[in-house]
């Protein structure tokens, strides 16, 4: 298949992924917000959002003050951002308009209408009018280009290629997610917490476990009482969490596997260290190196594989 | 000007001027004696309710957007999010062709194509044509389109034209009847057909009732026999050919139209930052290495294919494109320079170029041409001009361009001078009456001006699907079919008795 083509479908992936946990940390803030506390907690949580996705400062330029509905409106509807839920439709949209050709008509009309949709809901009022179904709305888009594209795609290159976009994308929205937000409880962390706090310790791990849908598997996987190592081992470390980084890599190494054509290469190699480092820790040693230390190298780490895959596949320098 | 029309024998000349959409509803057409291979049609037409004839064309408009069937505007942006993208219009009232009308249509087609190859292959090769003074050499070695790059090289068999579209209209002759007139060829990079796919998709999905009722001679078979003019265009370094389509990329008005074909036929759309040329082979980068390609179907016009051979500064094609080609070892189609053919200062030579090469008398009508490089035909044109369409040679869009009827006094007489300044420079053709069809406006039915593009295939053989694109203009009384211009299209029907 052709290098830019491949190129596309990756970026396609990615943007879509992006899109949807956007949404999905939005929907969680929002409805955390609705929730009685104190008007410190949720600008934390508002400026959590923004510095995960590193946009603190342009932010600030534009709006200043940290409102809910200016971040919301920053992170939705400006085309400025180029984070932003429209600019990431927009960019996947794109992407799979270049390569409209490699794809199946269905996952191509997914894409087009979710574009189509969403500028007629910024444009009719939806979103404000319910910010929460706007959000549901784009997480089910992109489930649906997920399974269109499963359901439908020839099982050859350009699907591992879309599939290697979509996990990237995810082990680092995932990673993002769970630094910040234990960034933002790192005082309390570990036992510091006073009595008074347990309230705001709950709805703080359970918003981050429905962000990622995982407040039920916690449940069923632990059967306690929401703790904070284990809401890390859970998005870090379980293997059958589809959302957490260990998930993530499997699909990235079994993906990666099926377009290299050299068993031996540098990139699997890599991919398959980091996979193995996730594979082989325990959330003890984590916490004990400190969970920041650990999460930035993981995010840097996932930023060279990325980089080693476009130097190897999709945008080659020589032919 | 007479009003002529496809579906009817007469239009009610009371409701002809240009207010006769205003008066009329949903259903109902200004005209009398429904033509014979129009008559289920429009029996059928009147039985439908404005409402459902208004959600239909609702519903195909939403369809054609959630396809993305659209083309690029440049430098325009909606206001919507829907940047430049925008949807031709699609009329869904069909245009009608019987099918003894087509058959003969076809052959003469098949005649035109066949000796506009046979000019190509000679002009860059031995020259007999010239030689034998039927065209004038100047009117080729002075053309910008001649290049002389091609002088003495061979293409797959001797086609340089290998997807050509014809530009015809319908209109009365001398007895009032009507008569296919070929307007133009297109030899470049014809473009549409995927709309003519496109059209009848769209209608045998609105109305699939009318398909049972109807022989509609099928289309959507276009994209096979386009695989294999391709591949039967090969060079003969391999027999198993690999075909790409080549395109400007995303932003060209005609993308969709590239990524679609290049799908329908299951091989690569690439552009030209895929594509490098080693040792006078051209091959794509691939995830896994360079991957070699024989055949190049390019929606990319010549200046922009080689920057080493044409245009310097063009990105949109491949260094050493032109050396790979000529060296044989890769097929460019349509060919390059096959746009000496299809110059206006060329068209009036083609019934000629018939005769010379193919021995036999040209099926299809030129519209009438005077050229004004015959000292006789100058004469004719100047004592004319009142009643004639005068166009300079090499003028387009509407430029250097005289139409009689419209013309005041002054301006004949200022464009006399300048035509008898430089005689070879102008051309004149009679104004003709386009054919109208019944046609979907703001206000309910109204005739439109239309033309057909059909699109022929030429390497081993010379074949077409039954019918073309059928254009229209959208605004009462324009003459002008171009999407660019506000024109719509319609489905075609070949229509079996």
């Amino acid at each position: 298949m052709l290098s830019r083509t491949a190129d596309h479908l990756f970026w396609m992936s990615r943007y879509t992924e992006r899109a949807e946990n956007t949404s999905r940390m939005l929907n969680v803030n929002y409805e955390t917000s609705l929730l009685p506390q104190s008007a410190v907690a949720a600008q934390v949580g508002w400026q959590g959002l923004l510095s995960i996705s590193e946009l603190l400062p342009s932010y600030t330029e534009k709006h200043g003050e940290v409102t809910p509905r200016s971040v919301m409106e920053f992170m939705v509807r400006d085309e400025d951002n180029p984070s932003s839920i429209i600019s990431c439709l927009r960019a996947a949209r794109e992407n799979a308009r270049a390569v409209r050709g490699a794809l199946t008509t269905e996952v191509w009309e997914t894409h087009n209408t979710t574009w189509l949709e969403v500028n007629r809901m910024l444009k009719s009022g939806e979103f404000e009018a319910d910010p929460a179904k706007f959000f549901e709305w784009v997480k089910f888009r992109s489930h649906l280009s997920r399974g269109v594209t499963l359901g439908t795609m020839l099982m050859d290159e350009a699907l591992y290629f879309m599939r290697l976009g979509t996990f990237l994308e995810r082990a680092d929205n995932t990673a993002r997610l769970v630094d910040v937000k234990f960034h933002a409880a790192e005082n309390d962390f570990l036992g510091a917490a006073g009595e008074h706090d347990q309230e705001y310790d709950f709805y703080h791990w359970s918003a981050i476990l429905r962000s990622v849908s995982g407040f039920e598997v916690y449940r069923k996987v632990y059967r306690d009482v929401i703790k904070p190592e284990r809401v890390a081992e859970l998005l870090i470390l379980r293997s059958d969490m589809p959302r957490s980084l260990h998930a993530s890599l499997n699909e990235v190494v079994s993906n990666l596997r099926l377009v290299d054509s050299d068993p031996y290469s540098e990139t699997l190699r890599h991919a398959g260290k980091l996979r193995a480092d996730l594979q082989f820790s325990r959330i003890d040693e984590i916490l004990a190196t400190g969970l920041h230390a650990y999460l930035t190298q993981f995010l840097d780490r996932v930023n060279t594989l990325g980089g080693r895959i476009s130097r190897d596949f999709l945008v080659p320098s020589a032919a | 000007m007479l009003k002529f029309d496809e579906m009817y024998e007469k239009l009610t000349p009371a409701k002809a001027g240009q207010d006769q959409s205003q008066s009329q509803s949903q259903g109902q057409v200004p005209g009398e004696g429904v033509r014979a291979h129009y008559e289920a049609y429009a029996q059928w037409l009147a039985r439908q309710p404005d409402d459902v004839m208004r959600s239909r064309r609702e519903e195909a408009e939403m369809i054609f957007r959630r396809v993305g069937i659209t083309f690029a505007v440049y430098g325009a942006k909606d206001e919507d999010g829907s940047g430049t993208e925008r949807l031709i219009p699609f009329d869904l009232i069909p245009r009608i062709i019987p099918a003894h009308e087509w058959a003969s249509m076809e052959q003469g087609l098949v005649q035109r194509v066949t000796a506009l190859n046979r000019f190509i292959h000679d002009v860059y090769h031995d020259q007999e044509i010239l030689k034998a003074g039927v065209v004038p050499r100047e009117q080729i070695e002075g053309n910008a389109q001649f290049r002389p790059e091609m002088m003495g090289v061979d293409v797959p068999n001797n086609v340089y034209s290998h997807i050509s579209g014809i530009d015809i209209v319908r209109a009365p002759d001398a007895q009032g009847k009507g008569e296919y007139y070929v307007l133009e060829d297109n030899l470049r990079v014809p473009s549409g057909v995927s709309y003519m796919l496109e059209n009848r998709k769209m209608m045998m999905r609105l109305f699939p009732d009318l398909f049972s009722k109807n022989r509609v001679a099928p289309v959507a078979h276009y994209p096979d026999l386009l695989l294999e003019t391709l591949r039967a265009s090969s060079p003969a370094t391999t027999a198993e050919p690999t075909v790409v389509v080549l395109t400007p990329g995303m932003y060209n008005s005609a993308y969709f139209e590239h990524a679609f074909l290049a799908q329908q036929m299951g091989i690569e759309l690439v552009e030209g930052q895929d594509l490098v040329v080693k040792d006078n082979f051209v091959y794509m980068r691939t995830t896994r290495g360079p991957k070699r390609v024989d055949v190049i179907y390019r929606r990319v016009d010549d200046d922009f294919l080689d920057p080493l051979a044409f245009r310097p500064t063009s990105t949109l094609g491949c260094e050493g494109l032109m050396g790979a080609y000529r060296a044989g070892n890769v097929a460019i189609c349509n060919a390059v320079g096959t746009g000496v053919a299809d110059d206006k200062s060329i068209y009036p030579y083609v019934p000629k170029m018939i005769e010379f090469y193919l021995g036999e008398k040209p099926i299809l009508n030129n519209v009438p041409t005077y050229m004004c490089r015959h000292p006789d035909e100058l004469k004719y044109v100047l004592a004319n001009m009142k009643d004639l369409v005068v166009k300079e040679v090499h003028g387009a869009g509407g430029y250097g361009m005289l139409v009689g009827p419209a013309a005041t006094k002054a301006e004949i007489e200022d464009f006399s001078k300048a035509v008898l300044a430089n005689p070879a420079g102008y051309i004149a053709q009679p104004t003709l009456s386009l054919s109208s069809c019944p046609t979907y406006v703001e206000s309910g039915i109204a005739p439109r001006h239309i033309d057909l593009r059909p699109f022929v295939l030429s390497a081993k053989t010379v074949q077409m699907v039954p019918g073309g694109l059928t254009r229209v203009a959208l605004k009462d009384g324009s003459l002008v079919v171009n999407s660019s211009q506000g024109g719509g299209t319609k489905d075609t029907w070949i229509l079996e008795a």
